[in-house]
């Protein structure tokens, strides 16, 4: 009895093992020392044992940088999220309608997100260029001729950072699409059909049939997208090194260890950006796998 | 042409293979007593880069069948290379040898033990007596010397046009920053920027010469040690006009290259940068000193050296120590630093070079530094007065400064960090 046991389960686990022991030290384990690093007081280049409980914590809190920088993230995550589910899925409604060369379209809309966001960071930092008079380039070229012109993330007001929540939605809204097109095509045309004989208009088969078969694509686009812009570093960095009008708490953390030497602060840091995007996403694991497991 | 299947799989392999190539060359085979060097720097930019490829070159033809690796990493002021650095020392993984700025900078490193003693060349090579004493006393902790300067720049520095500042109808750059705003309205009512500035440090840079230009020289150093007082009237008017003058400039997200390109185009009438800018300027923008561009003294600052100066090390544990002494020698030799430094745009640190070598803009910039009258102060952006903690927070409450203006809180936080930081 208890050797077939082993030999169903046996197998399956000796085949994960490996995986398991990789991801058992170099994720769990290290998120488990960060964690234990920012309750030290670890600063500069020797490491310190020095328990101080949540005082790392605690002066965060109190941390005007900080601070902005929530705020900061929390505008981006907004704009960022909003304007690719807005972009996205226009774009996933205009191709399912039949566009011509629908191939096409969906790979030049899919490409953005196959650049780096180094490299779009780079070409961003110069279409978002806000230099007056003839220094003018990028896009306020374009404002240029209805005599607008924006300072983009150089702006002094808090909502600085939209600006790189731009390119950051221009790069995944193709992605949006992608996930909503599957979503769309996943649906049975029957479905359609019988609410069109049952004689209802084509904008109440999109509310009423389409839109609540989409709600699982929703959702997964939402915390895609979500945990992508806690973590967003490279695109920030490459648009505006070092400044703080659209600092994050991802690039508090890096300059903070590793310019100022604070690595305890920094892990505290890391630790409170884990737990937001744990918020975001047990629930959702949580929410897919019951629902996986009453199918 | 159509691609067969064949010929896809041997680009993706070949691909592969280049991939794989340089993990190759980092781990495999490459043993300590292999003819190696890897150097570590900031200097990749014009001016920069080739002071650095002289050197580079000067080396190898000394020390043939050597294997030089240029481990530069862009970045004004160490920007970008002092954080990746970091997390090298950290590993005990550190390159032969690394630039450093001389002070307090280096004093971070030294206290966590990463370097080792140079005293040792000193002594052999008799290099205790060819570089100002003042240089050596910012690189030595506890009688032990632990860098070798290259060079020394001057941060205190207004770049202009002087054919532009006549088309504008300015007869001469400003002596003080009162005089540089009265100039400011006149440019604006023309159209012209009159200051650039760039990212974060190139803002700092200009903190600093404004505050130096302001307060003057005694209390400027003040500021540093703790004996001027960050929330005092003086320091707090200060900082006002370096909000007017912050108000009146283009601040871009750029690093410096660009930021003074504005000057060279003509689109903003000044720039404040160390002398870096002119390397830059003679060389890859082909500027004559005089005609094209010339140099003044940061307003207010007439007079005064703020210098900072760059420096290698010998790391703890660096795997190739012979070719590391090596290049430490010809660093800190005459021939190496009249190599380096007219390239660079920077004066040599040692006391008998080849003055014929140093030209145009270099030429005024030796006689300044050798000039007995010249009062000398330390520059904050580039390491010599902060500690790598305390300046990090200063960029931290600078920050914060940018975005709500408040004078009082941004001289709160610099004062408190210094006492939890010195």
């Amino acid at each position: 009895m208890r050797k077939r046991k082993f030999r169903s389960w046996g197998p399956a686990l000796l085949l994960v093992a490996p995986s398991l022991v990789l991801l058992g030290i170099f994720v769990y384990g290290f998120i488990g020392w960060n964690a234990k690093v920012s309750l030290t007081d670890w600063k500069g280049l020797t490491p310190s044992d020095t328990y101080v409980g949540l005082a790392n914590y605690r002066e965060l809190f109190a941390d005007q940088t900080f601070r902005n920088d929530t705020r900061n993230l929390l505008v981006f995550t907004v704009v960022f999220i909003g304007g690719a589910l807005l972009m996205g899925i226009l774009l996933a409604l205009l191709l399912d309608k039949g566009a011509r060369g629908e191939s096409v379209w969906r790979g030049v809309f899919l490409f953005p997100m196959a650049i780096s966001f180094i490299a779009t960071g780079i070409v961003w930092r110069w279409l978002l260029n806000s230099d007056p008079g003839a220094g003018t380039t990028g896009l306020n070229t374009v404002l240029d001729w209805f005599g607008l012109h924006s300072d983009w993330h150089k702006s002094p007001s808090a909502g600085a950072i939209t600006a790189i929540a731009l390119p950051a939605g221009w790069a995944l809204s193709g992605y949006v699409m992608a996930l909503f097109l599957a979503g769309l095509r996943g649906i049975p045309e029957e479905l359609r059909e019988a609410a069109r004989v049952d004689g209802a208009s084509e904008r109440q088969v999109y509310w009423s049939v389409v839109r609540p078969m989409l709600t699982p694509v929703l959702m997964s686009a939402l915390v895609i997208l979500a945990h992508i812009s806690l973590k967003t570093f490279d695109l920030i960095y490459a648009i505006a090194p070092l400044d703080a009008r659209t600092e994050t708490p991802a690039l508090y953390m890096w300059l903070t260890s590793f310019r100022g030497g604070f690595f305890a602060r920094g892990a505290a840091i890391a630790t409170l950006l884990f737990l937001a995007i744990a918020v975001v996403v047990v629930p959702y694991i949580w929410y897919t796998s019951r629902k996986e497991r009453t199918r | 042409m159509q691609l067969s299947r064949r010929k896809l799989l041997g680009a993706a392999l070949g691909a592969s293979a280049v991939a794989v190539l340089p993990a190759c060359s980092n781990s495999g085979g490459d043993t300590k007593t292999a003819k190696k060097i890897e150097v570590y720097s900031w200097w990749s930019g014009p001016g920069e880069g080739e002071g650095l490829e002289a050197l580079i070159a000067e080396f190898k033809k000394n020390n043939a069948g050597v294997e030089f690796v240029n481990a530069a990493v862009a970045g004004g002021s160490g920007t970008q290379a002092k954080q990746a650095l970091t997390t090298r020392l950290l590993a005990n993984d550190p390159p032969d040898s690394y630039q450093l700025h001389a002070g307090l900078e280096a004093a971070t490193d030294i206290k966590a033990g990463k370097l080792e003693d140079l005293t040792y060349l000193y002594t052999q090579n008799g290099w205790t007596t060819k570089f100002p004493k003042g240089l050596i006393d910012k690189l030595t902790i506890d009688g032990k010397t632990y860098a070798v300067p290259v060079n020394i720049h001057r941060s205190n520095l207004l770049w202009y046009r002087p054919a532009k500042l006549a088309e504008w109808g300015i007869t001469a750059p400003p002596k003080t920053w009162s005089e540089f705003l009265t100039q400011a309205v006149a440019l604006k009512a023309k159209g012209i920027v009159p200051l650039s500035v760039g990212q974060t440090w190139t803002q700092l840079h200009l903190l600093e010469n404004v505050l130096l230009g302001e307060l003057g020289v005694p209390k400027y150093n003040g500021l540093w040690t703790g004996q001027t007082d960050w929330k005092s009237a003086e320091v707090t008017a200060a900082l006002e006009t370096f909000k007017k003058i912050l108000a009146v400039a283009v601040v871009s997200t750029d690093d410096w290259q660009p930021t003074i390109d504005k000057v060279v185009a003509g689109s903003a009438a000044y720039n404040v940068m160390g002398d870096w800018a002119a390397g830059y300027l003679q060389g890859a923008k082909a500027l004559k000193y005089k005609t094209d561009y010339d140099v003044v003294a940061a307003p207010g600052s007439t007079g005064v050296y703020n210098f900072l100066a760059d420096s290698f090390t010998l790391p703890k544990g660096a795997p190739h120590r012979a070719q590391a002494e090596a290049w430490l020698k010809l660093c800190a030799s005459a021939e190496g630093q009249d190599l380096f430094n007219p390239k660079k745009g920077s004066v040599p640190a040692r006391l008998d070079s080849d003055k014929s070598k140093y030209t145009d803009y270099l030429a005024w910039a030796l006689a300044e530094w050798q000039n007995t009258t010249t009062i000398v102060v330390g520059s904050f952006t580039h390491g010599v007065v902060a500690n790598n903690a305390w300046k990090s927070e200063i960029e931290k409450a600078y920050g914060v400064f940018v975005q709500d203006k408040n004078t009082a809180t941004f001289a709160d936080a610099v004062a408190k960090a210094y006492a939890a930081n010195k």
